[in-house]
């Protein structure tokens, strides 16, 4: 199925004899096996932009390239700098701005500027029993009511399907430049990431490769603004890491941090990749008793990238670290053997359950998708 | 303003009720006498007071788990409370309910620099949740103009904002997680030290949910370094126009000051009278500020001076040391006190789109000659949140209510020309009638599920955010049960 308005849409979520997988661009891997396809691609074009009041307000199924060129002409973007998960999923197709908000999905600067969950002003979505339900609206501050922006935000198309989104924007500084160290160890390089971003220079980004493109350590630490700015920082960055090391400053990493964004090194690598949110101190720990193949640190540590053999439980290994651990890339048996979300405390599980079974009372949407209860 | 029937029966549970909770609370956190239940009566919106049956202060976690517990076997109504500063009335008892105040838990419990977060006991102010931090150069970015004296359960309830979201967001933005307990007793984490919900986000519905899914005992907060420095600069405009003009092309020029604050000519004068800040007699005048090291101080003022002149200011003043900062935002700062020497007032919140900020002016200035009463305007103008301070004499027998009547006039406006009812003030009961004019039936229904699930019952803060004849059904369901 292939609604072109949400009128169509509602009325087939309303007369759906079964479940239904919801498909925005299908790029993030994670299509439920069973159930009707439902496609938002035709609920598509932005219905309306005010760059000077930095809101944009898009259909569902609006691909994210077409955002991000509507932005990039008033000089803006979508400053929680989505991932592409293309390349690490080989999954094809285009990428939509519904997908994005419904699996929350952020690159490197979610450490300073938030997560897609934070830019997200207000939705439209279609509720299980084929109701069209509004929440907040297109202005940056508003209490009115609760807050089912952030609730939808990330519930993977389990409690509804978004026809709308509307989206804070920002300015896309002049300039970016990155502060690069070589050969630190993980527990030296989160404790340079550390330091600089408890910094006052606003660091955009932080990243470790333990093997970087020659093999070596790479640590990474971005700055932006215009370019007196990038260079007055840059150089602050570097004497605040005296001691870790040789620092030299870079000002063409764009592509790097795309790389970092897209985990890219894990591209052509054979195993399972797992996304880890933990306490960015404890990353060292966690990295060290995963036994990975292949790890990749963001968010100053916050955001470990885990390359694993096929089929192992990252997530036994790990043990209760008080973060979470997501499958994002596996065979469908590791799949069904070890569940795509963490599993989450009982009287949590409990609330999941019970929104669930509120806002999709027939169990239509992506059976099977996020957390289970411990 | 309608307040539902106290329950006969439930009054009539008061003393096995406080006898219940005197076995789990020490003696002084449980408030029985109606003499001292009375300072509990209202919160910052003074129009409406009742006093409740009882008030409790518990001190632990365990302590609130064991109230609502107890609260829960005996179907009674509880109001959470953190400071009782909300201007939307959130705090506002009724007459069978207990007010659970969490003034008592006041501690820091971690502060975290190398993951830049602190975790605090939720009756801890907003201000002094910086004052943990300051000494290490950090601060806690949401600042409510009530910070002295405000908490940050209310702060998380109320997903209170502040003058500086332009740049550092609201409260929503700024919690990484907290600790809560549930009407029926359970306490449950959500969040924590890391970023992002590894399920569905409840911490982002927990956060503005005006106290109706659980009590908030604990908060982990994201803290930041101070940046280097801060610069204001002030600029006069003969026109609102002008003034709405230059935001919006100061926001599109890439340059994000971490604040721009709208003065309308009233308050100016009021401020003038009052403050004598030396602020130009005009018509809208802007107070942008940025940060940065001095040079990133400079440069980007460079860009905003250089706009603002495209749009004929009648007064252009760039704070030249702390001294003229300080008096710059003096007249602002004083703004609301400005107020109070002319007359009473009430203080709106609504948010609107800055490109609709002239047409919103000139017809409030239309409904102020309707209405007879002068509306002052004051506010963030970045993000379109404005707070009209509506002039009148409470003395004055009808003067509330047409001061009502205008103030829901305005709020209706916000929502034609595409914003919202409340940007960061809350529901409370000052905006619980009007929730039909932002939201439909099946809107509100969706969230009121959302309590369904937390709060089958319906016994936390019941009477709050929607309207009473939409939320009666569910709260009667439970009377009876």
């Amino acid at each position: 199925m292939r609604p072109g308005t949400e009128a169509e849409l509602a009325e087939a979520v309303a007369t759906a004899q079964g479940p239904l997988a919801i498909v925005g661009g299908g790029t993030r891997g994670v299509r439920p096996e069973t159930g009707e396809v439902i496609e938002t691609g035709g609920l598509s074009g932005i219905t309306l932009y005010e760059p000077g009041a930095l809101t944009l307000v898009v259909q569902a199924g609006t691909a994210v390239a077409e955002v991000e060129t509507a932005l990039a002409a008033e000089g803006q973007r979508l400053a929680f700098e989505p991932m592409d998960h293309r390349g690490l999923l080989g999954t094809v197709g285009a990428p939509t701005i519904g997908g994005v908000i419904a699996a929350n999905v952020s690159g490197p600067r979610r450490i300073q500027a938030g997560a897609a969950r934070d830019f997200a002003l207000g939705v439209r979505f279609v509720d299980g029993t084929g109701t069209v339900i509004r929440n907040g609206g297109r202005v940056m501050k508003n209490v009115t009511g609760y807050d089912l922006v952030k609730l939808t935000a990330g519930s993977w198309g389990s409690l509804g399907v978004l026809t709308e989104v509307a989206l804070k924007v920002l300015p896309a500084p002049a300039a970016q430049g990155s502060v690069v160290l070589t050969g630190l160890s993980t527990e030296r390089a989160v404790a340079a990431m550390s330091r600089t971003l408890g910094s006052p220079f606003e660091v955009t980004g932080a990243a470790h490769l333990p093997e970087g493109p020659d093999g070596a350590p790479v640590t990474m630490i971005r700055v932006e603004g215009f370019e007196e700015q990038v260079r007055y920082r840059t150089g602050r960055l570097q004497a605040l890491l005296e001691g870790f090391g040789a620092a030299h400053v870079a000002l063409d990493t764009a592509a790097d941090w795309a790389a970092i964004r897209d985990v890219k090194p894990f591209h052509e690598a054979a195993g399972d990749v797992w996304r880890v949110s933990c306490k960015p101190s404890d990353a060292p720990a966690l990295a060290e008793k995963a036994g990975a193949s292949g790890l990749i640190f963001d968010w100053g540590g916050g955001l470990i990238w885990v390359l694993m053999p096929k089929g192992t439980d990252l997530r036994t290994r790990l043990g209760d670290f008080g973060g979470h651990a997501t499958l994002v890339r596996a065979a469908p048996e590791t799949r069904a053997q070890l569940g795509t979300f963490q599993s989450e405390p009982a009287p949590v599980a409990a609330l999941t359950a019970g929104l669930r079974a509120r806002f999709d009372p027939k169990g239509l949407f992506n059976p099977g998708l996020m957390a289970r209860a411990a | 303003m309608q307040m539902p029937q106290p329950d006969p029966s439930i009054l009539a549970k008061k003393d096995r009720l406080r006898d219940r909770l005197s076995e789990v609370l020490p003696a002084e956190a449980v408030i029985s006498d109606p003499a001292e239940a009375k300072v509990y009566e209202c919160d910052a919106l003074t129009a409406y007071a009742c006093p409740p049956m009882l008030a409790v202060l518990p001190g632990s976690t365990e302590e609130v788990a064991a109230v609502l517990k107890i609260c829960h076997q005996e179907g009674v109504p509880v109001v959470p409370r953190g400071s009782g500063t909300s201007l939307a009335g959130g705090a506002l008892p009724t007459a069978d309910s207990v007010i659970l105040g969490v003034a008592r838990m006041s501690d820091v419990l971690e502060t975290d620099y190398e993951n830049r977060f602190i975790r605090v006991q939720t009756g801890r102010t907003n201000l002094s949740v910086t004052g943990a931090v300051e000494a290490e150069g950090f601060f806690y970015a949401p600042d409510p103009s009530s910070q002295l004296a405000c908490a940050i359960a209310g702060n998380v309830a109320m997903n209170s904002g502040g003058a500086h979201c332009l740049k550092y967001g609201v409260t929503t933005n700024n919690l990484m997680g907290v600790k809560m307990v549930l009407m029926d007793g359970t306490v449950v984490e959500l969040g924590g030290a890391h970023l992002d919900a590894g399920g569905l986000d409840l911490l982002g519905v927990v956060c503005g949910s005006e106290g109706q899914l659980g009590v908030v005992t604990e908060a982990t907060l994201r803290i930041l370094h101070k940046p280097e420095g801060a610069r204001p600069v002030l600029m006069g405009f003969d026109s609102s126009e002008a003034a709405g003009a230059c935001v919006a092309d100061i926001i599109r020029s890439g340059v994000l000051p971490v604040a721009i604050e709208f003065m309308d000519k009233l308050c100016i004068e009021a401020c003038e009278d009052f403050a004598k800040a030396g602020y130009p007699l005009c018509e809208a005048l802007l107070i942008v500020e940025v940060e940065g090291s001095d040079p990133e101080i400079a440069a980007q003022l460079e860009t905003i001076l250089e706009i603002a002149r495209r749009h004929d200011p009648v007064e252009l003043r760039e704070a030249r040391d702390a001294d003229d900062a300080a008096r710059i935002w003096l007249g602002r700062k004083s703004a609301f006190g400005a107020m109070g020497v002319l007359n009473d007032y009430m203080c709106l919140d609504g948010t609107i789109p800055v490109s609709a900020l002239p047409e919103v002016l000139r017809r409030m200035g239309e409904m102020s000659e309707e209405f007879g009463l002068k509306v002052a305007n004051v506010f963030h103008a970045g993000d379109g949140n404005m707070h009209p301070l509506i002039l009148f004499d409470a003395n004055t027998p009808g003067q509330l209510e047409i001061c009502e009547a205008f103030g829901a006039e305005i709020l209706k406006l916000c929502v034609e020309v595409g914003g919202c009812l409340t940007g960061e003030h809350g529901v409370g009961v000052e905006k619980r009638d009007l929730m039909r004019v932002q939201y439909g039936d099946a809107d509100l229904e969706a969230q009121m599920a959302v309590k369904d699930v937390f709060d089958p019952a319906w016994l936390l803060n019941p009477a709050k955010v929607f309207p009473l004849d939409a939320s009666g059904a569910r709260r009667q369901r439970d009377v009876a049960a």
